[in-house]
């Protein structure tokens, strides 16, 4: 049987690459949906309170009740709006947002496509995502969500060019678009670009919170002004659909983040042989892990979220012995590495909303283009003559 | 609003309020713009009129004072102290000194409360979110204190003509000593998240301007006076209570802008706790009553007394016509004082810092329209 349906995948490799599509797909939307409860939880601590509590032990059941209102709630249509247009939109944000997942490799073994001109593939189908915005603020037919689309647009564009300026620092190092070939690269190298390229790193960093609409460039949704942002007439499932894809997008700049500059699917210091104890690392988390969900559960008083946490816990802890096997181990190691780097800048992303107040307009344009596009464009100048006086001499 | 477009077809009016979640109550400006620039505006209040000082002239001279309460509802203890004494001051009573430092305690405790408050909400206008919690909980501490003093948190009704009606409980002095203790190392905390934040600077400096000058010419008091740098201080000019007795400083600003008012503020608030730390020391045990009858019966006369509330000058102009009540009172609240200077500080700015501006002045509509 198993040399019987091998057989098929290679007679119909789009099987293959469906069923991949159909688990980042999947695996995606509910980490999107957990991201949220991650950050009202993070958010929480960092302001002494709890956060979601009600819905299932410690909130956990939060997004899935969540998700239930929204798909419940009624779908409203303004009167004045162009109708194709305003049911279209948010399609295209999510849709955008989700098909760049097509080409980062999320590990040495898993990926949807390599293709050799990933990165500009990313850039060019990210950009697209704007016109869900600009055509969402302008087919509701009313003032503020144009002038949140309006902004919104103004800001992605100019800090895209930040963004993308800086991310071809990192093409001249690694002579590929390729995704894949990036990491090969760095792994060659020994030595992450982040190290070779910390400029270019900041300054994606920054451009990332600006074009994900993140604090402190949350101006789109800034409720204490004007402009309560482009997606203000939409409701219920279209809402979330627009809500779906603004945290995908913080899914997906930190994936390029990840791929880019912090060495993709690759464990730290990989060339350092006495780091190996490393690859025990999703061992040593699903157990630390486990002991942390314990600790949580016998604190608790209410019997039921005991028991809960209990035989979550020992769930995580099969897994760590699950995990232990050499082979699985081996398996999960990109995979494991990849998720944890991401997870590393969502954190920050949280955090950078629990700290920082937000900049005005014109200052946030004054940034963008008297600061970020400069400052990177002098970076990729630089490295280009670096990079041709070392090759000169090799 | 007098100044006209750059453009005339520019010209853009908006309405921003009473339902605006950043304009701190029910306040209503009226906002005409260029594009984003304001050119002018005009406040309309009137929302939260309650007809206080009317109430007042159907009132006894002690039923009159839990209204106080209401006036500034974020700052009812020294809002209360303010008429408290200055009926004492119709009547001519001396109050005694465990009733005097108790209400400097309690009053500046009140400071810091406002502050905190005050401090929260303007961060989150400016879109920090996070301090606002922060203060809240330290905030919280306080209204305990309150609470366990007199009963109520917001709407204290602390002090009686002529004293206290509570003696204080035991353990006050050091609990408001661990209090001190406590806060210290909260607002350096503060601090570390806003003053050196790179955009709050952007945000808050050279944002709202007010010169000495304009500040005296609409009679603006308070920490939005002393930002820009006019040392006037109702607790050092004109002392009240015991506070030519105790050692403190009046911090000012230099450039009357946004973030000279934040500095002033904060330090504003670690002299109210050395103020609180002097007080405290000094509560020795005596009577807390002065000689006031049963029935309250001011000779005729007329009485104007201010205070240093936590946002400015909050005056009381009793006029007695020696019945049991009072003929008329008239109340100079500071939020509407400072209120008027909001014009000329948006005028030129962005729509954006009229937020900020609005936050700065550290208004309560509660005592604006009263």
């Amino acid at each position: 049987m198993p040399q019987n349906s091998i057989d098929i995948l290679q007679a119909h490799p789009y099987i293959l690459a469906l069923i991949k599509i159909l688990i980042v797909l999947l695996v995606l939307s509910g980490i999107v949906a957990y991201l949220v409860y991650m950050e009202r939880k993070v958010l929480s601590f960092m302001q002494a309170r709890l956060g979601p509590m009600r819905v299932g032990p410690w909130g956990l059941l939060q997004p899935v009740a969540d998700g239930i209102k929204l798909l419940l709630k009624e779908d409203i249509i303004p009167a004045g709006a162009d109708k194709f247009i305003f049911l279209l939109a948010p399609t295209i944000s999510v849709m955008t947002a989700f098909t760049v997942f097509a080409v980062i490799p999320f590990a040495g073994n898993f990926y949807i496509s390599d293709i050799n001109v990933g990165l500009l593939f990313i850039l060019g189908v990210s950009s697209l995502g704007i016109y869900g915005i600009i055509l969402g603020g302008w087919s509701s037919n009313s003032h503020y969500p144009l002038l949140g689309a309006m902004r919104s647009a103004a800001q992605l564009v100019s800090y895209e060019v930040a963004a993308g300026m800086a991310l071809v620092g990192v093409l001249l190092l690694s002579n590929s678009l390729s995704m894949v070939e990036i990491v090969n690269r760095q792994q060659q190298m020994g030595v992450w670009n982040v190290f070779l390229q910390p400029v270019a790193f900041v300054i994606y960093l920054i451009a990332g919170l600006a074009e994900t609409n993140r604090n402190p460039f949350d101006l789109p949704e800034a409720e204490s002004e004007l402009t309560a942002g482009f997606h203000t007439e939409y409701s219920g499932f279209r809402f979330a659909l627009y809500f779906l894809a603004e945290y995908t997008n913080m899914v997906v700049v930190s994936c390029i983040a990840v791929t880019m500059f912090l060495g993709g699917w690759l464990r730290p210091f990989a060339s350092v042989r006495a780091l190996d104890f490393l690859r025990f690392a999703p061992v040593a988390s699903l157990a630390g892990a486990a002991a942390f969900i314990l600790w949580l559960g016998l604190k608790s008083l209410l019997p039921l979220e005991r028991y809960f946490f209990v035989a979550l816990a020992i769930t995580c802890v099969l897994l760590a012995g699950a995990v232990a096997i050499p082979a699985v181990l081996n398996a999960i190691q990109g995979i494991f590495w990849f998720s944890l780097k991401v997870l590393v800048f969502l954190y920050a992303f949280i955090w950078y909303r629990g700290t920082f107040p937000r900049y005005r307009y014109d200052q946030l344009m004054a940034v963008g283009w008297r600061w970020m596009i400069p400052t990177a464009l002098g970076n990729l100048i630089v490295t280009a003559v670096v990079r041709y006086f070392v090759s000169a001499r090799a | 609003m007098p100044e006209t477009t750059y453009l005339d077809a520019n010209e853009l009016l908006i309405n921003m309020g009473p339902q605006h979640p950043a304009t701190h109550g029910v306040l209503r400006v009226k906002l005409k713009l260029d594009g984003e620039r304001v050119l002018g505006s005009e406040c309309v209040i009137g929302y939260l009129h309650r007809g206080v000082e009317k109430i007042a002239e159907n009132r006894t001279y002690a039923q009159f004072a839990p209204y106080t309460d209401r006036m500034d509802y974020v700052a009812a203890v020294t809002n209360g102290m303010g008429y408290v004494e200055a009926v004492e001051k119709l009547l001519g009573v001396e109050i005694p000194p465990r009733a005097q430092y108790t209400r400097m305690v309690l009053a500046e405790l009140q400071r810091l409360a406002s502050h905190l408050l005050w401090l929260g909400t303007h961060a989150l206008d400016l879109g920090a979110m996070t301090p606002v919690f922060y203060t809240f909980r330290e905030r919280e501490e306080i209204l305990k204190i309150f609470e366990k003093y007199c009963g109520a948190r917001l709407t204290t009704h602390a002090f009686r003509i002529g004293g206290l009606q509570y003696d204080l409980y035991d353990g006050f002095e050091q609990e408001c000593l661990k209090f001190c203790d406590y806060l210290l190392p909260k607002i350096d905390e503060y601090e570390q998240l806003l003053t050196r934040n790179r955009i709050w600077i952007d945000r808050t400096r050279g944002v709202g301007v007010l010169s000495a000058a304009d500040a005296v010419a609409y009679g603006v008091t308070g920490p939005v006076l002393r930002g820009s740098g006019v040392k006037w201080d109702i607790r050092k000019a004109q002392p009240y209570e015991a506070y030519d007795k105790i050692e403190f400083e009046v911090p000012v600003g230099q450039h009357g802008d946004t973030y000279d008012r934040y500095i002033v503020r904060i330090q504003e608030m670690r002299q109210s706790v050395r103020i609180i730390r002097q007080c405290v020391e000094r509560l020795a045990p005596g009577p807390i009553f002065g000689k006031v009858g049963k029935v309250i019966k001011p000779p005729v006369g007329e009485v104007y007394h201010s205070i240093e509330a936590p946002k400015g000058e909050l005056g009381y102009f009793v006029v007695s016509d020696g019945s049991t009540n009072p003929y008329r009172v008239r109340v100079r609240p500071p939020s509407f004082v400072n209120l008027q200077a909001l014009d000329i500080m948006i005028r030129g700015y962005l729509v954006a810092d009229v937020v900020a501006v609005i936050g700065t002045l550290d208004i309560v509509l509660g005592e604006v329209d009263r």
